[in-house]
């Protein structure tokens, strides 16, 4: 069973890399949820695989060890604040942007603002 | 108990003018001055005990493991600094409010100098290495605020950044000389490194920590060839340069080298590099206040000359030249202050202060001319002011210094020279400004100085006088308080006084008054011959271009390495890792561990199947957006099943619920998405991104493999053990959650509620592109919410809260808690968003989630707070059992209440983001464009 587990979690990450070096957003944040359920899982396994237990005390069923557990549980709330949080910066990068493309479609050359860069000048906000 | 007081009046001081900002002028600085006020009493107090002999410490230990601790040490050298710096630090405040236009801002002014007088104290009572250290970098950056104050000014921000950049970077080289010093005695307590001055000097490290401790000092205290960056701190207002440039931040890398003395001094490379250092930053900032137009400019050469001959005192071998030295420190203190404070005065009062403008004075102006001349006198060293006495001890001390051999001689004679020139610049600036010629082209018509702007300055000037006649008697105690911790042998014999009888010192004295004056008289011919020879190259513009150099430099190198792609910095990152991790692997004997594997569950075997099925398509329709949400969907919910199978309901439950929130949110944000992916990937490239992929799915399931079939051995134990006895709770997930490792929740639930913001924020003021129909070029569906969901929805959602209720209100005994409560919670509301509209159930459900998630993070926050105030530590729990009459017996642990702390938090959370996202897309969806029109028609209808 342990090896099946393992494949499955392999497989997992390996399409959730795959997606994550695409050039749009919106695969890349699905590749990233895969490999969130990838990490998840693998996390979850620190604690070895247990069919028919639960996590009470006193319960006649037998425990697991709680630690990864309570690991992954705050994991998966991170992850979904996390996926929101990209998904917003997405849709505000191409509001902003006009393209969903990760690295942005105006590509702006360092050397562009580069006559005084420590010093404020009147239209950047500095005061007169 | 009363020694932390010095530093934290003064810090809280710095608050208070921010606080009285709405006062008049006069109250905000009356105000300012009370807390230092109240530091120097304080100070006084204590110095009682210091002079006695005693050293008072003070620590609370931080990270004891690093030996990092809140440690303050007073003894005389910090008394005699504190005096300082407190008691002239008080007499700015009096000037500077007169100084300053009433257009300036006073509390931000006097807040930033109480910073600045709070890291000099620091600096002067740290007990600990690091914590010195600090207080150093502290005074850099509010100096820099200070300097900065006129921050239109373009020369007080070039100014400030560059002495911040250059005192910052010898900060730099301090912690790395600090850390090594620690390094090499095993501890940064103060105590233990005075103690261990034998193990430094005969470390095989001590001339890397000398070379690095001096380029700290000699940075912060201006010394050749880093002396540039103080003349050009002079566009700051006066009062700050009369703080920081006489008493206090120039001070700091002296009072560094005299800390530092017992344990880094005595060795030849201490003394020839101080010696040389000094006796060249004397001479040059002689010289180049010989040259000054500007007075404060003047001014600014005389304190780096000034500062040159303290550090080639504290360089040189004799005991009394440390004395001499520390002398000297508060000499040149009282002195420039005053001289500074007159110089604002005539600037103030005459519109400018530059020397060629300027002259005869002292009929428009008697007394301030009357207590310049005294300053000035006493810089120039005459007989019975302060400056007299430690120019004495210094030509003495150089007569000492054999180590020359027979080149010796030379070091009495240009230290002469030296005074010499000291002698002819305070000419200058008192006789030209005040007595000779006329002014000319004044911009104002000059007149005296209101008399409490004058205060502070008589004050100094009666200092000046007073240890100027009877030194023994009104610093004798204070010094000798202050060598004994420097120097133990140094007042040994030794006595404070103004005559010493005709001798060669004496007579070298009155020879640098004579040279002196014949140098001044001579003056004229030293500004037309070298004057342009020194003045051209402008150290603000090198030290500019330097700066634009390096940046340049940087930009270039970025370029090169940098291609600002992501998927480049995924493959570089995913290579990395791959190379690393298979090295580990490879050493490995075997993957199969020792332990044997369980039985294939067919249940286990349909379910991965069903996952890597789900995951797989998920990449085979990525294109295809909401064919490859689904799949992802069919993936999140056998993993959700998996750890139900794998015995742990609590993340089943959690991921459950995550879940349709997920997928609610990925729906409403593909409204905002293009709604086609292009096919942009070439095909080598898909090949390359599938072997990486492939490559790093195979590394991490052999790693997990080799885990799981290996030994095991937890700390879980602990906690399952612990849990009933501990915390009162069964369900050790949630035990460890909101008890054992509660401050981790904390800090979670903290970043969820600052995420919400964020999505907030980035939501804000949005430039939307909306497609008015689907990519098949299908207009929208125009039906209304869908009559039987909204019906059903409302119906269920009461049903629902109480279920996620429920869940939150066991959690601590089955599975459950304030994550899965909130989460369920949070569907529940969302179904209700979801078939009434948002604009439905916003007007319904008057909730708003930014005060909840505040709420929220308030509830957990104090609750873990609570007990600190019965005497526990924080996040201490409480629980006990009760018997209530109908539902029976009950544990009620205080972590409940944090709980519901965290339950608030991601039920607001989750509904900001969520709700905002949705309010976005509802002014474009077609239920609202039908009321519209509806509502555009039956105005037509009303018309008719």
């Amino acid at each position: 069973m342990e090896a099946i587990f393992s494949a499955t979690i392999g497989i997992l990450t390996a399409c959730g890399i795959f997606m994550m070096l695409r050039g749009r957003t919106l695969p890349i944040v699905l590749g990233m949820s895969l490999m969130t359920f990838a990490t998840n899982l693998f996390l979850f396994s620190m604690g070895r695989l247990r069919i028919g237990a639960d996590g009470l005390v006193g319960s006649k069923l037998g425990s697991i060890d709680p630690v990864p557990s309570a690991l992954v549980l705050t994991a998966i709330v991170i992850g979904f604040a996390m996926t929101a949080f990209v998904m917003i910066l997405a849709i505000r990068a191409r509001a902003d942007l006009g393209s969903d493309h990760i690295n942005g479609s105006r590509r702006k050359s360092r050397h562009d603002h580069r006559s005084d860069p420590l010093e404020l000048d009147e239209s950047r906000g500095g005061k007169r | 108990m009363l020694l932390p007081l010095i530093i934290l009046l003064p810090l809280i001081g710095s608050l208070v003018p921010v606080l009285a900002r709405r006062a008049r002028r006069t109250p905000i600085a009356l105000l300012t001055a009370l807390l230092p006020g109240a530091a120097l009493a304080i100070t006084i107090w204590l110095g009682i005990q210091v002079l006695k002999g005693d050293i008072l410490h003070f620590a609370l230990p931080w990270v004891p493991q690093m030996g990092l601790a809140l440690a303050f040490r007073f003894d005389g050298l910090s008394l005699l600094f504190t005096l300082l710096i407190l008691g002239i630090g008080l007499l700015v405040i009096v000037y500077a409010r007169y100084y300053l236009d009433p257009k300036d801002s006073m509390p931000k002014f006097y807040g930033f100098l109480m910073l600045f007088m709070t890291s000099m104290l620091g600096i002067v009572t740290s007990d600990n290495l690091m914590l010195l250290w600090f207080f150093w970098e502290l005074t850099s950056v509010s100096s820099f605020l200070l300097i900065s104050f006129w921050s239109w000014s373009s020369n007080a921000r070039k100014g400030a950044r560059m002495a911040f950049a250059v005192t910052g970077a010898g900060g730099l080289c301090l912690l790395a000389s600090l850390m090594l010093m620690g390094h090499i005695v095993g501890s940064f307590s103060l105590d233990t490194v005075l103690h261990s001055g034998e193990t430094l000097r005969q470390s095989p490290l001590y001339p890397l920590v000398l070379i690095l401790l001096l380029l700290g000092a000699f940075t912060k205290s201006a010394q050749f060839p880093f002396q540039f960056w103080l003349p050009h701190a002079m566009s700051a207002p006066t009062p700050v340069s009369a703080y920081l440039h006489s008493a206090t931040m120039v001070k700091a890398g002296i009072f560094l080298l005299i800390r530092l003395y017992p344990v880094m001094g005595d060795t030849n490379g201490w003394y020839y590099i101080i010696t040389l250092t000094g006796l060249i930053t004397m001479f040059y900032g002689a010289y180049m206040a010989m040259v000054q137009y500007d007075l404060k400019g003047l001014l600014a050469y005389s304190t780096i000359s000034h500062l040159g001959l303290i550090t080639m005192l504290l360089g040189l071998d004799t005991r009394l030249s440390t004395l001499a030295a520390v002398f000297h420190v508060v000499n040149h203190a009282i002195f420039k202050a005053s001289l500074f404070m007159a110089v604002g005065i005539v600037d103030h009062e005459c519109g400018t202060r530059d020397s060629r403008r300027l002259g005869g004075l002292r009929r428009y102006m008697p007394y301030t001319a009357a207590l310049a001349t005294v300053a000035g006198a006493s810089m120039a060293g005459v007989p019975l002011l302060n400056g007299f006495i430690s120019k004495e001890m210094f030509l003495t001390e150089t007569l000492q210094i054999q180590s020359l051999g027979g080149l010796s001689w030379l070091i009495p004679a240009l230290a002469t020279l030296g005074s010499a020139l000291s002698v002819a610049y305070s000419l200058r600036l008192v006789v030209d400004v005040f007595y000779r010629g006329e002014p000319r082209f004044l911009p104002k018509q000059p007149h005296e100085a209101p008399r409490p702007m004058r205060l502070p300055i008589e004050i100094l000037i009666i200092l000046c006088l007073a240890v100027g006649m009877f030194p023994s008697f009104t610093v004798g105690a204070l010094l000798n308080s202050a060598m004994s911790v420097v120097a133990t042998d140094a007042m040994s014999g030794q006595s404070l006084a103004v005559w010493h009888g005709i001798n060669l010192p004496l007579m070298m004295s009155a020879a640098a008054m004579l040279l002196g004056l014949i140098i001044y008289l001579m003056r004229n011919i030293l500004h037309s011959s070298f004057r342009r020879d020194f003045l051209k190259t402008d150290a603000k513009l090198v030290f500019e271009r330097a700066v634009q150099k390096s940046i340049a430099f940087g930009e270039r190198v970025l370029d090169r390495i940098d291609s600002r792609s992501l998927q480049q910095y995924m493959l570089v990152m995913m290579t990395l890792m791959l190379i690393m991790a298979v090295q580990g692997l490879v050493k490995m004997p075997g993957l199969m561990g020792p332990v044997a594997l369980q039985p294939i569950d067919p249940f286990v075997l349909a379910g991965a199947i069903a996952m890597c099925i789900g995951a797989i398509a998920t990449v085979n329709f990525q294109r295809y957006r909401l064919i490859a949400l689904i799949c992802l969907s069919i993936t999140e919910l056998m993993v959700a099943l998996a750890f139900l199978k794998f015995s742990s309901p609590d993340l089943a439950l959690t991921q459950l619920v995550v879940a349709p929130v997920t997928l609610i949110l990925m729906l409403l944000t593909l409204f905002f998405l293009p709604q086609q992916t292009p096919r942009v990937s070439s095909g080598i490239r898909i090949l390359r991104d599938l072997v990486l992929a492939a490559a790093v799915g195979t590394v991490i399931a052999s790693i997990n493999f080799a885990v799981l079939t290996d030994h095991y051995d937890s700390i879980g134990k602990f906690f399952t053990d612990n849990a009933v006895s501990g915390a009162g709770g069964h369900n050790v997930v949630n035990v460890i959650l909101v008890d054992f490792r509660g401050f981790d929740t904390l800090g979670e639930i903290t970043v969820l509620g600052i995420t919400a913001l964020g999505v907030l924020k980035l939501l804000n003021r949005m430039k939307l592109f909306v497609p008015t129909t689907s990519a098949e070029n299908r207009p929208w569906a125009p039906e209304y919410f869908p009559t039987i969901f909204g019906s059903v929805a409302q119906i269920v959602l009461p049903l629902a809260l109480m279920v996620a209720f429920y869940f939150f209100i066991r959690g601590h005994n089955l599975p459950g808690g304030g994550f899965i409560g909130g989460l369920v919670a949070a569907s529940a509301l969302i179904m209700m968003y979801t078939a009434r509209g948002v604009e439905w159930t916003m007007r319904r459900l008057r909730i708003d989630f930014q005060r909840l998630i505040a709420t929220g993070l308030l509830i957990a926050w104090l609750t873990s707070a609570a007990p600190l105030l019965f005497g526990h530590n924080f996040l201490t729990t409480w629980f006990d059992h009760f018997d209530i009459p109908l539902i029976g017996s009950l544990e009620i642990a205080s972590a409940l209440v944090f709980d519901l702390g965290v339950f608030l938090t991601v039920v607001g959370a989750t509904m900001m983001i969520l709700a905002n996202l949705g309010r976005l897309a509802t002014p474009y969806s077609p239920a609202r464009e039908h009321r519209q029109i509806d509502g555009a028609m039956s105005a037509k209808k009303e018309m008719r």
